[in-house]
């Protein structure tokens, strides 16, 4: 029996607390735009007078923090009227953190937003970003990143498009998703070019496995790596718009065509023949590259992030290419780095411009280049280091000028990374048939885009 | 002396003492009670995190019951308790008397190697777990040494496997604290009722039943309920090994929280599981104290 005053205490402290807690989750985020999003903008940086800058980022790792300190270097020695103040986060605490930034009345005015709904989408819809379109024509950026790579960050104004519009963010490194191959072990086996098409390269597959090699390396105990094969075999069989329709989570699409059902049906053809480990769902990603880096399998269908390591490891014995396309114009999945932004709430919108011009100019694709990164702007132009480096870059920038890269399936809707990726450890472990696996997606997919209206 | 108007108990006047406890009271308020109270509001909204949130009234605990994947969520967790709780209780129980009754030299020794993995951080177990439990990993290696060949699998990748597999870290995490939390209580036991009940006849199984089981008892409630909150609210685990995989048979409410709130977006549907959460775990350990101290007296 628990005593009166006991009691008491409890009631006052829980209504103390709700008086506390009495107002709308998010009312109060003040989210006035200091900055005008309209008028003159002034590209001469050094005319802005004196300026701090407070940038929020995370490149932290190997080549990612050697390039921006270089770039801030030359950025500080160029423009002395503007100072830095950089504050590093790694990748998630930059997530976790940036939100209520943001939302807080000392956001910083330059910072890297993740793509997709969940973040830059919702920055977007509660206006906490400025509008890049008048930067873009002022620097000329739409000169040198095609539409295609635009798309990656770009929203409706209140957000609920994603894909399309008005410009909020620009990238400084790309990624595609392509197939590496240990050529050494593709000639032992008689085949002796990396295959053109897709019919060779299912071809070469059977051959592989005829001779006791494992055809395909992957992991997919992380759930998402499954869904850059399904993506690079997708791409092989519908039609690219129809792919970014669905990836954007734009209206209009469907995952129950035939197109799909033809895809899906692939990777469990895939595992019943063998072409994949029977362990696929048991294995690490990291451990099956590092597997495949030490000679384990043939090829491996991965992103262009594993270039620095599996050439460090393999030398030249690895090379990288886009998927062999089936009918003519390549198509993959891919997309950018994390894409840089500007606070609303900064009061320096035309300096926070003027420092993403300059980590994105033609210079700095060349430091980028240097320091092992594949910059997403004049790709080919810049010297890779190593033989698999000319490789991702010759295959990037061909996916880039081919309008071939096609998004990440799982930026559709929030959820669907979650459910993309549970539904094809269904698929791949036959838990799940193409058809149930497509209606699960489907629902997903038509579920968020109705409600999203 | 001075004196008093109102009649009570002598010493100082009891309102004092709510002043002794108002600055314990003032940190709990702080961290426990409002973020408690405004995990009930936001729960009630439909809310991304970011923007202004709109009332969603009880749809985000209807959620939690009708959507088959949460409600999945919840019975791994049930699962869970049964690797977590039972099985290192029973485990525990038989380790600590052994421990207790076998007057080894090094008892010390054996005390602190079944307490270690209680030291190590959990996540350094998920990761060394989730090497052990590899295709290529040591307990396939094994299995395949002794010839059980046919058993060797991905575990963490195979259906029917993942959840125990996962369930199974737990067991070994948490017998070390139930054997030495058991070892205390079997420690302060006296001898003389062991020697009663030897006088009476009973061998060392009769013994274990008639004198230890009961005078544990206690000890036996702290245990079970410090590892069913431990196995309701695992997250790091499940994070590290299969993030809820393979498909969705090993995802766990803790684990679905963090993925509403901070991968999805869905604050309010998060906060909704994790008010769920909070409640079951509240009555199961309020249901265990109140047995234990009913069989007690």
């Amino acid at each position: 029996m628990r005593s009166r005053p006991t009691t008491l205490l409890a009631t006052a402290g829980l209504i103390g607390a709700v008086a506390l807690a009495a107002c709308t989750p998010g009312s109060n985020a003040d989210n006035k735009p200091a900055a005008s999003a309209t008028g003159q903008v002034t590209t001469d940086a050094s005319k802005l007078g004196t300026v701090t800058l407070t940038v929020w980022d995370q490149e932290v790792r190997g080549g990612q923090a050697a390039q921006i300190q270089e770039l801030n270097k030359e950025f500080q020695a160029k423009y002395p009227n503007i100072t830095l103040k950089r504050v590093t986060r790694s990748f998630d605490d930059l997530k976790t953190t940036l939100k209520l930034a943001l939302s807080g009345n000392q956001p910083p005015d330059v910072f890297q937003a993740n793509n997709g709904r969940p973040d830059m989408g919702s920055f977007v819809q509660a206006g906490q970003l400025v509008p890049l379109d008048r930067y873009a024509e002022a620097y000329k950026w739409t000169d040198r990143y095609p539409e295609t790579v635009r798309n990656y960050s770009s929203y409706s104004t209140d957000g609920k498009t994603f894909g399309t519009g008005t410009l909020y963010g620009l990238p400084q490194v790309g990624e595609v998703v392509g197939i590496y191959v240990n050529t050494a072990k593709l000639k032992a086996a008689g085949v002796n070019e990396p295959p053109k098409t897709w019919a060779d390269f299912e071809a070469s597959l059977a051959t592989l496995k005829a001779k006791g090699e494992l055809p395909l390396v992957l992991g997919n105990l992380d759930k998402w790596p499954a869904i850059h094969v399904f993506g690079t075999v997708q791409a092989q069989n519908v039609q690219p718009d129809a792919i970014r329709t669905l990836g954007f989570g734009q209206k209009g699409g469907s995952w129950k065509t035939p197109e799909n059902a033809k895809a899906a049906q692939t990777l469990v053809d895939w595992v019943n023949k063998g072409y994949l480990s029977k362990d696929v769902n048991g294995q690490g990603y990291d451990p099956a590259w590092q597997a495949f880096s030490k000679g384990t399998g043939v090829y491996l269908i991965a992103g262009t992030w594993l270039q620095a390591d599996l050439g460090k490891a393999m030398g030249d014995k690895v090379t990288f290419m886009l998927p062999p396309s089936a009918s003519g114009t390549p198509a993959a999945t891919g997309g950018t780095g994390i894409p840089w932004a500007v606070s609303s709430k900064s009061k320096h919108p035309d300096a926070a411009a003027a420092y993403i011009n300059f980590i994105t100019s033609p210079n700095a694709m060349a430091v980028l280049a240097k320091n092992d990164n594949l910059p997403i702007a004049d790709t080919a132009e810049q010297e890779a280091t190593g033989p698999l480096g000319k490789a991702v870059f010759e295959a990037f920038g061909t996916a880039v000028q081919k309008n071939a890269l096609v998004p990440y399936l799982d930026y559709a809707t929030p959820t669907m990374a979650d459910t993309l990726g549970a539904s094809l450890q269904d698929l791949l472990a036959k838990k799940a048939t193409p058809e149930q696996f497509l209606d699960t997606v489907e629902k997903d997919y038509s579920g968020f885009v109705s409600s999203n209206g | 002396m001075a004196q008093r108007t109102s009649a009570g108990p002598p010493g100082e006047p009891r309102r004092v003492a709510y002043l002794y406890l108002l600055p314990a009271f003032l940190v709990y308020a702080a961290f426990l009670l409002y973020p408690l109270v405004r995990s009930i509001q936001i729960s009630l909204y439909d809310w991304n995190g970011n923007t202004l949130a709109t009332w969603a009234g009880l749809d985000n605990y209807a959620e939690v019951v009708t959507d088959p994947a949460l409600r999945s969520s919840f019975g791994h967790a049930l699962v869970l308790v049964f690797f977590y709780a039972v099985l290192p209780l029973v485990i525990g129980l038989g380790l600590a008397s052994i421990l207790n009754r076998a007057r080894v030299r090094g008892l010390a020794f054996f005390r602190t190697v079944i307490f270690l993995p209680q030291v190590v951080a959990m996540v350094v177990i998920g990761v060394a777990w989730r090497r052990m439990y590899a295709p290529d990993g040591s307990v396939n290696d094994l299995l395949r040494a002794v010839g059980l060949d046919s058993l060797a699998r991905g575990w963490l990748g195979d259906y029917t496997a993942a959840l125990p597999a996962v369930g199974f870290i737990g067991t070994w995490f948490e017998i070390g604290l139930v054997t030495v939390l058991l070892l205390a209580g079997m420690g302060q036991i006296s001898g003389e009722l062991y020697e009663a009940a030897r006088l009476d006849g009973a061998g060392p199984v009769r013994e274990f039943f008639a004198v230890t089981l009961p005078s544990v008892r206690g000890e036996m409630a702290v245990a079970l309920t410090l590892t069913v909150i431990a196995a309701l609210r695992t997250f790091d685990l499940v994070y590290i090994t299969t993030r809820g995989g393979p498909g969705l048979s090993t995802s766990v409410p803790s684990f679905e929280v963090y993925n509403r709130a901070f991968q999805q977006g869905r604050v309010g549907s998060a906060a909704a599981v994790a008010v769920v959460l909070t409640l079951i775990i509240f009555l199961i350990s309020v249901g265990i104290t109140r047995v234990a101290d009913r069989d007690s007296r």
